[in-house]
């Protein structure tokens, strides 16, 4: 019962933040009605009993994502209201509707067929946590390497789209070339 | 023997390419001469068929090659010369190697001399090649070649109006009756398997009645338009545009006789089917009565021998249709002789008189032109049926066999025409030649033409006198392959009667003429006379207004019924469905540029949309797999798979 | 009442739906960013649901997975959207039309 409760709890929840999250005006409420979503989320994985996923939706995305979101939106002018063009919303409603129906059905046949079989099933008497590493250590190590080896590119790439001046590399020059610069700069600033 | 077959017909054909060479330059006289030597080698050639025919040698046929090999159907190119074809190969190449000699002088002044006979070669060629053929698709061929070099021809001096719009008269109104005569091929090909003569015949006789009476009536069309029968005949009087070689030639001696060597070369269908005989006979008294009735009155002296070949023609269609075929055959070699040279006369007098064409404005030409009215008296005498020129021989046969066979309408009618054939042909020679001079007024001074053309007419003249001592010979090696029917009139009391009783009407009548025509009182009618304003006058002036009624009731309809069908139909319907299919392929281009209108929030909303058809077909291929013996019962039980 | 696969999988589509509206919808470009942040994490409730009720992990690595790509691509995102505001001034989405077709 308390499954129950908590499932529809924050089933709500979660609608509710989300449908903020694309309808408001205001970007500020958006971002914190998403960061809300995702907490619920994690909720959600946990009620399923995937505790490492969960711990994991809460670290990486409420934490890292949405702290790149809020330093994304210091960039911009965030409190200037956002013009919504309105194409024809039964278009836009209805597609997606269609669509998600379509994915459910796609996702849902096999399973209305019974012609599932567990690839890696769970083994008993472990934790959830423990589970995983099993699974991910033997079975998916490649993917895990490779996903390893994304994160770096997606970083670096990050610090070279938004460095400034990143064709000088301070730690080549001593301190007193590093002041120079600095008064340069200073004065162009100033005059 | 097969080398001068092809020697006779292709030598014109040589001419004619060679003389094209020069189309487009200024006259050169070897344009105009060596087609004239190479249809003297044709005429050679045929004379050598003709010595071998009669000597009894055996028919010459030859296969040239295969034109069309397919299924069932074989038609060849194929040449006979047999006593029927080589009768009218010696007509054709003899009148028309003495049409292209004069027209060296007649048209000596003209722009196109080059191109003339490049045309006029080019007729004798196709003339010859339906003459010669021995099947029907080669006649059909032909048929059409003479029909467009008669277009070329009459249209030949392009640039006026009346020339053009009467040499597509002519085509058209052969056209409509080409397409009878198609018909007739068609029907011949599909009853009997063959368009061979000699097959297409054999297998005849064994058809039923009714079929035989379609082919007939329809091959009788094709020969209706090329012959000028009524309804189809007025285009042979606005012919009369073309130069005078050319009425020569194609309008009295070999284009308009086709449709009459057709109903020979068919005498074995015809025989057949005698009802259609008895119908192509009262045609052709009733073209014979009609035609000389308008020439009574017409001021035109080319028109008034052009109705009086289309009397003529009448003559030969009631012959032919009578079953005597080879008097019809007869009949068209005289004729050919002597209208020819009646024509070139014509030419003479209208080169003298600056191509004036009324025979009131002039008179008293006899003094000045004294060859060409000997020439076309004689060939007026000929015509008129006397003996013992060529035409009694011919014509009054003719009138023997419509009294023998008791058809006593037509030979009344035929009799009545010979009367008045007699009086128009000397009322034109007597306000020609004979009278008081009434061109020196309006300010004429005709001279002779060139001895030389003299000259090449006189060959015609002679023939046109002895023709008929030929007819013995003629009928001996012609009945080899026609019904050698002979006409003797049940007693010979009744031939006298006849034959005097003809002449003296004729007689009659030329003096008549000449009483009438040659008075001193004649004046240039200028429309106030009493004679002019009658009705009977203005009927035959106007040619019964037939022309008038087709222009009215049956070409201002069309034109107005083409109009339509091009702005409604072919504009709106046609053209609108062509247009709109591009137009679709546009808008839809221009629609869909839309896609990549580089917003990026369309592109999102295009790719959700493409997202879902994706997941629909995925959607429904898999159920269709799930379901696939379902759909293959369901498939097949409609028949598709 | 029993909670089965099919109640996650609904939540799923809801939220599926609701992120494909934001998608659609959305002009400016970072709030476009959170909408495709709602499609992913509504497939991965649907992943892990799966999982739970199959007795299978794949699901779970499969959402694992998803999680760090998200991260990246975010990362990434964000930094090409900086330049583009440097350049532009505005993240307007209807501004970004320089490939048209």
């Amino acid at each position: 019962m308390f499954e129950a409760i908590a499932f529809y709890l924050f089933a709500f929840l979660t609608i509710a933040m989300f449908f903020i999250t694309v309808t408001t005006s205001q970007a500020l409420y958006a971002l914190t009605a998403l960061a809300a979503g995702m907490i619920f989320i994690s909720a959600f994985f946990f009620i399923l009993g995937a505790d490492f996923l969960g711990a994991i939706q809460i670290v990486v995305y409420s934490g890292a994502v949405m702290a790149l979101y809020a330093f994304g939106m210091m960039f911009f002018d965030t409190t200037r209201e956002v013009k919504e063009k309105n194409g024809n919303k039964y278009i836009v409603v209805g597609m997606s509707t269609l669509a998600a129906i379509l994915v459910v059905a796609i996702f849902a046949a096999p399973m209305v067929s019974e012609n599932i079989t567990a690839l890696y099933p769970v083994i008993e008497g472990a934790g959830n946590t423990q589970q995983v590493g099993m699974v991910l250590f033997t079975k998916y190590l490649v993917p895990f390497e490779v996903a390893a080896i994304m994160l770096l590119v997606a970083m670096i790439s990050g610090i070279v789209l938004a460095g400034k001046k990143m064709d000088l590399s301070l730690t080549l020059y001593n301190t007193a070339e590093i002041d120079d610069m600095k008064k340069d700069q200073a004065k162009k600033v100033l005059s | 023997m097969e080398k001068y077959l092809y020697i006779a017909l292709f030598a014109p054909l040589v001419g004619s390419m060679f003389a094209a060479l020069f189309g487009a330059k200024p006259k050169t006289l070897i344009a105009g001469l060596l087609p004239s030597i190479l249809l003297l080698v044709s005429l050679v050639a045929s004379s050598i068929l003709l010595l071998h025919i009669l000597g009894g040698g055996d028919v010459v046929h030859v296969e040239m090659m295969t034109w069309m090999a397919t299924g069932d159907l074989y038609i060849p190119f194929g040449f006979v010369v047999d006593q029927v074809s080589v009768t009218m190969m010696m007509v054709v190449t003899l009148v028309s190697t003495v049409v292209h000699f004069y027209a060296i002088g007649y048209m000596d002044h003209d722009k196109g001399f080059n191109r003339f006979f490049a045309w006029l070669s080019a007729f004798v060629f196709s003339m010859l090649i339906l003459v010669m053929s021995d099947n029907f698709a080669g006649l059909f061929i032909g048929w059409e070649g003479v029909g467009l070099c008669s277009w070329g021809l009459i249209g030949f001096w392009y640039h006026k109006e009346s020339a053009t719009w009467a040499a597509n008269e002519a085509f058209i109104m052969n056209r409509i009756a080409d397409l009878g005569m198609l018909i007739g091929i068609f029907l011949v090909y599909w009853n009997t398997g063959t368009l061979q003569y000699a097959e297409a015949f054999a297998a005849m006789q064994s058809l039923d009645i009714e079929i035989l009476t379609w082919m007939g009536i329809f091959l009788f069309i094709g020969a209706m338009g090329k012959s000028a029968q009524f309804p189809l005949h007025t285009w042979l009087a606005d012919a009369m545009e073309g130069p005078t070689p050319v009425s020569a030639l194609i309008h009295a001696a070999t284009m308009v006789t086709a449709g009459v060597y057709l109903v020979v070369r068919s005498n074995e269908l015809y025989a057949l089917i005698p009802n259609i005989g008895l119908f192509i006979a009262s045609l052709g008294a009733f073209v014979a009565i009609f035609a000389a009735s308008m020439a009574l009155v017409n001021r035109d002296i080319k028109r008034v021998i052009a109705y009086s070949t289309l009397s003529q023609l009448g003559y030969m269609f009631a012959a032919a249709g009578l079953g005597a075929y080879w008097v019809a055959l007869f009949h068209l070699m005289a004729h050919a002789f002597f209208k020819a040279l009646l024509f070139l006369g014509a030419g003479n007098v209208m080169h003298a008189m600056h191509d004036e064409l009324d025979p009131f404005k002039m008179g008293g030409l006899g003094k000045t032109m004294k060859g060409t009215m000997i020439l076309m008296t004689l060939a007026s005498v000929a015509l008129a049926g006397i003996f013992p020129l060529a035409g009694f021989f011919s014509k009054d046969l003719i009138l023997e066999v419509a009294f023998v066979d008791y058809h006593f309408i037509i030979y009344g009618v035929l009799l009545l025409t010979a009367g008045l054939t007699a009086f128009y042909s000397f009322r034109i020679i007597a306000l020609i030649f004979h009278g008081e001079d009434r061109h020196t007024a309006l300010g004429h001074h005709p001279h002779e033409a060139y001895s030389f053309m003299l000259w090449v007419m006189a060959p015609l003249a002679v023939l046109a006198v002895i023709a008929g001592a030929l007819k013995g010979t003629y009928f001996e090696m012609v009945t080899t392959v026609l019904p050698a029917t002979e006409y003797h009139v049940h007693s010979a009391a009744t031939y006298w009667i006849m034959t005097i009783g003809t002449q003296l009407f004729v007689l009659l009548a030329i003096y008549f003429a000449y009483k009438k025509y040659i008075s001193k009182d004649i004046k240039i009618p200028d429309g106030t006379s009493e004679m002019e304003n009658s009705i009977g006058y203005k009927i035959l002036k106007n040619q019964y207004y037939i022309p008038y009624f087709y222009e009215e009731f049956l070409v201002k309809p069309y034109r107005e019924l083409s109009k339509v069908l091009w702005k409604q139909v072919d504009m709106k319907v046609v053209d609108a469905t062509v247009d709109g299919i591009a137009g679709i392929i546009y808008t839809t281009g221009e629609k869909t540029r839309d896609m990549q209108s580089g917003n990026l929030s369309t592109m999102l909303k295009w790719m959700v949309a493409g997202t879902i058809a994706m997941l629909s077909l995925a959607v429904v291929f898999g159920l269709a797999v799930r379901h696939q013996d379902e759909i293959n019962t369901i498939l097949s039980s409609l028949g598709v798979m | 009442m029993e909670i089965g696969l099919n109640h996650y999988l609904v939540l799923s589509t809801i939220l599926f739906a609701i992120g494909l509206v934001g998608v659609m919808r959305r002009k400016n470009l970072l709030l476009l960013f959170f909408a495709t942040e709602i499609l992913l994490n509504s497939v991965n409730i649907a992943f892990a649901a799966i999982s739970h009720f199959y007795g299978d992990l794949t699901g779970q690595m499969f959402a694992f997975f998803v999680i760090a790509i998200a991260a990246s691509e975010v990362a990434v995102g964000l930094g090409l959207l900086i330049v583009w505001h440097k350049r532009h001034g505005n993240i307007d989405l209807d501004s970004l039309s320089t490939m048209r077709g």
